[in-house]
């Protein structure tokens, strides 16, 4: 199945989502990034220099783990996991941001910009731009930056100036509103480096074909560790780039199911959850430069959203995911914030993993679903980051005591000073 | 009467004409009432009624924050076509629908067309909404005698500008500068440059936006175009003084 296959007059539709919904000042510079993009994905040589810039900067090939432990412990399918936490700034996010910056440099700009929620994608955008020599600008809710000052903290150190959004809710969706506005006065020498498979078209595709890497690694992987494919494969969705990049790798092997994990928040209704697909509370709308499931009023104007995690909070879901659910092709399902600090502590305890809270969501569906499997068949589960940099967030989610006391102790100190 | 006869008409008092523009029930509709008969005692042709919109990504910040706190006080998508139609059976100028394409695509397009139609408004400003998705919507409107208004902006090649004008209806809205609404520009060669290439690409009327405050600046849209469109700064001057300050605004400018 060649997803990128667009009929004519219908390019970057996947299905009846997608699309490329811009105001017109930025038409001729989508354009070029369309064009510059198809270039690039043409040349092989930009493909291997992608693959080696990865590997010599960000660990990749990243390994394959088996969860022995786990496994055993559940009784059923035989649990692995693609270790995405392995790369440099501890997510996935920097095999986009790396991709997006040999492209920004092909396209001769010299500055970018970026949202960020969680600020993962601040982090590797902010990261590559030091490497590559760009000035660099990351746009970020004032409620993320309250949330997430350790990233900040990197970003700001790394050279990247941070904006702090004050509008709308404050969160991704309004830094993506921001970033927008940015590239519609400064398009000339900045390239936005968009951080998942959503927006306007050539975004999805583009992050989406960067993001195959994990898949094709994995395919490989699995195979060799556990002598077959996978039966099942879990990742995360928020903006959805771990999971399609992911399932890519699956794509055309009939045999393996792929499953999409969202938000579940406090569970369904409007406002307590971010899960556009496994529930009921989303429907098809326009916003943010594509068409696809927003949680939305009747209206068209945005619901708030939530989740345990700030990576999966997000109104809106990669169009490509949408297809392949509607045709079937892939499963969603939705996992609470309870559900995830359950899953998280037991992966911890037993493996010695910490996946970071967004990944997690994946393994609350793999561990629910393992016994239920046979001991024979094979689950592979995305680790789309590390939560071990996460520790503020991670520390309350847990509800750990003795860190609030630490903390405490610490400010208690600065204050003095 | 034809769009483009009420534009003749109007020019044959007045150069350039006059656009303003509202965000619905902010700061609340009775305030908008207000500002509206101010503007229509200054001989405005044209009323943009802005419907907020939760992610107005081509707004600058004034804007964003009106589109929010409108939203945030309730307005809603029903009140504002209320608060159009009344508009439009109590004031002599013409009144556009302008937001965002989400607003008309939940709605449904023939719905869209249909209320704005029986709510008097003579066309929409969908500024998310490109030319290449906007095919079916604009034919519903031409039916209804709605007129889309398309937007033509300097990073417009001159192929891209013969292809807009191409599709436009009414008038055109020429967008001055780079970037959102709010900021200043500088009337100068590159702007009468760039409605060169505009008028170049189209016969119909041409409207100039972004930036506008000062009377000098409507003398050079008056060389250069039909239509000055006031935004951000009439905004301003009612956030700052109400009536007094938005007369005085319209004072400034020579109107």
């Amino acid at each position: 199945m060649n997803l990128f296959d667009f009929a004519p007059g219908r390019e970057g539709y996947y299905g009846d989502y997608g699309g490329c919904f811009l105001p017109e000042i930025l038409h001729s510079t989508i354009e070029e990034l369309q064009a510059g993009f198809r270039a690039a994905k043409q040349d092989p040589s930009f493909w291997q220099e992608y693959r080696a810039l990865l590997s010599e900067y960000s660990c990749r090939p990243t390994p394959v783990t088996y969860l022995a432990n786990l496994s055993r412990e559940l009784g059923g399918a035989q649990i692995y996991v693609k270790r995405e936490d392995l790369n440099h700034t501890g997510s996935h996010k920097l095999n986009n941001v790396m991709g997006q910056g040999l492209l920004t440099k092909r396209l001769g700009k010299t500055r970018v910009i970026a949202e960020t929620g969680a600020g993962q994608h601040g982090f590797a955008t902010a990261t590559m731009a030091a490497k590559f020599g760009f000035r660099c600008r990351i746009y970020m809710g004032a409620v993320d930056i309250a949330r997430q000052r350790p990233n900040v903290f990197w970003m700001e150190n790394l050279g990247a100036e941070v904006v702090s959004v004050e509008d709308g809710q404050q969160t991704l969706k309004d830094a993506i509103n921001e970033a927008m506005r940015d590239w519609a006065t400064n398009m000339a020498d900045t390239h936005y480096v968009l951080g998942t498979a959503c927006g306007a078209h050539p975004f999805p595709e583009m992050v989406s074909w960067f993001q195959s890497v994990i898949g094709i690694e994995a395919r490989e992987q699995i195979i060799k560790a556990s002598g077959k494919l996978p039966d099942r494969v879990y990742a995360c969705v928020g903006g959805g780039s771990n999971a399609i990049g992911l399932f890519q790798g699956f794509i055309d092997d009939a045999s393996v199911e792929l499953v999409g994990c969202e938000a579940g928040g406090f569970g369904p209704g409007v406002g307590k959850h971010a899960a556009r697909l496994a529930y009921n509370d989303a429907s098809v709308g326009v916003a943010q430069g594509m068409k696809t499931y927003f949680l939305q009023n009747d209206e068209g104007n945005m619901n708030e959203t939530h989740s345990i995690s700030a990576g999966l909070d997000y109104i809106g879901v990669n169009p490509i995911l949408v297809h392949l659910w509607e045709q079937g092709r892939v499963r969603f399902e939705a996992a609470t914030d309870a559900e995830v600090a359950e899953a998280l502590r037991l992966v911890m305890r037993r493996e010695g993993l910490i996946p970071a809270l967004e990944s997690t969501h994946a393994f609350v569906r793999a561990i629910r679903e393992a016994p239920s499997m046979r001991k024979d068949e094979v689950i592979l589960i995305n680790q789309s980051g590390r939560a071990d940099k996460d520790i503020f967030t991670v520390a309350e989610a847990l509800g750990d005591a003795k860190w609030k006391q630490f903390i405490k102790a610490k400010a208690a100190l600065y204050a003095a000073e | 009467m034809q769009l483009s006869n009420y534009i003749a008409e109007r020019l044959s008092h007045r150069r350039p004409l006059l656009m303003t523009h509202v965000v619905c029930g902010y700061p609340s509709f009775e305030d908008n009432w207000r500002e509206l008969e101010i503007m229509a005692g200054r001989g405005v042709a044209f009323v943009e009624l802005q419907f907020p919109f939760s992610e107005p990504s081509a707004d600058g910040p004034l804007f964003v924050k009106a589109n929010q706190e409108s939203l945030a006080r309730g307005t809603t998508v029903t009140q504002c076509l209320e608060f159009m139609a009344r508009v439009t059976a109590a004031f002599p100028f013409r009144v556009l629908m302008m937001g965002y394409y989400n607003t008309a695509f939940k709605m449904g397009h023939a719905t869209f067309v249909e209320r704005l139609a029986q709510a008097g408004a003579c066309g929409y400003i969908l500024p998310d909404l490109p030319i290449e998705e906007a095919g079916p919507l604009h034919l519903l409107a031409d039916a209804k005698g709605l007129a889309p208004i398309v937007l033509m902006t300097p990073t417009s090649t001159d192929a891209r500008l013969a292809q807009l004008g191409g599709v436009a209806r009414g008038f055109v809205y020429c967008v001055a500068r780079r970037g959102v609404t709010g900021a200043s520009t500088q009337m100068d060669d590159e702007v009468s440059t760039f409605l060169a290439r505009c008028r170049a690409a189209t016969s119909l009327p041409l409207a100039v936006g972004f930036g506008v405050s000062t009377a000098e600046d409507l003398g050079f849209i008056g060389q250069n175009a039909e239509i000055a469109i006031i935004g951000t700064a009439a905004l301003k001057a009612w956030e700052q003084g109400g009536e007094t300050a938005l007369s005085a605004f319209f004072d400034g400018l020579g109107v």
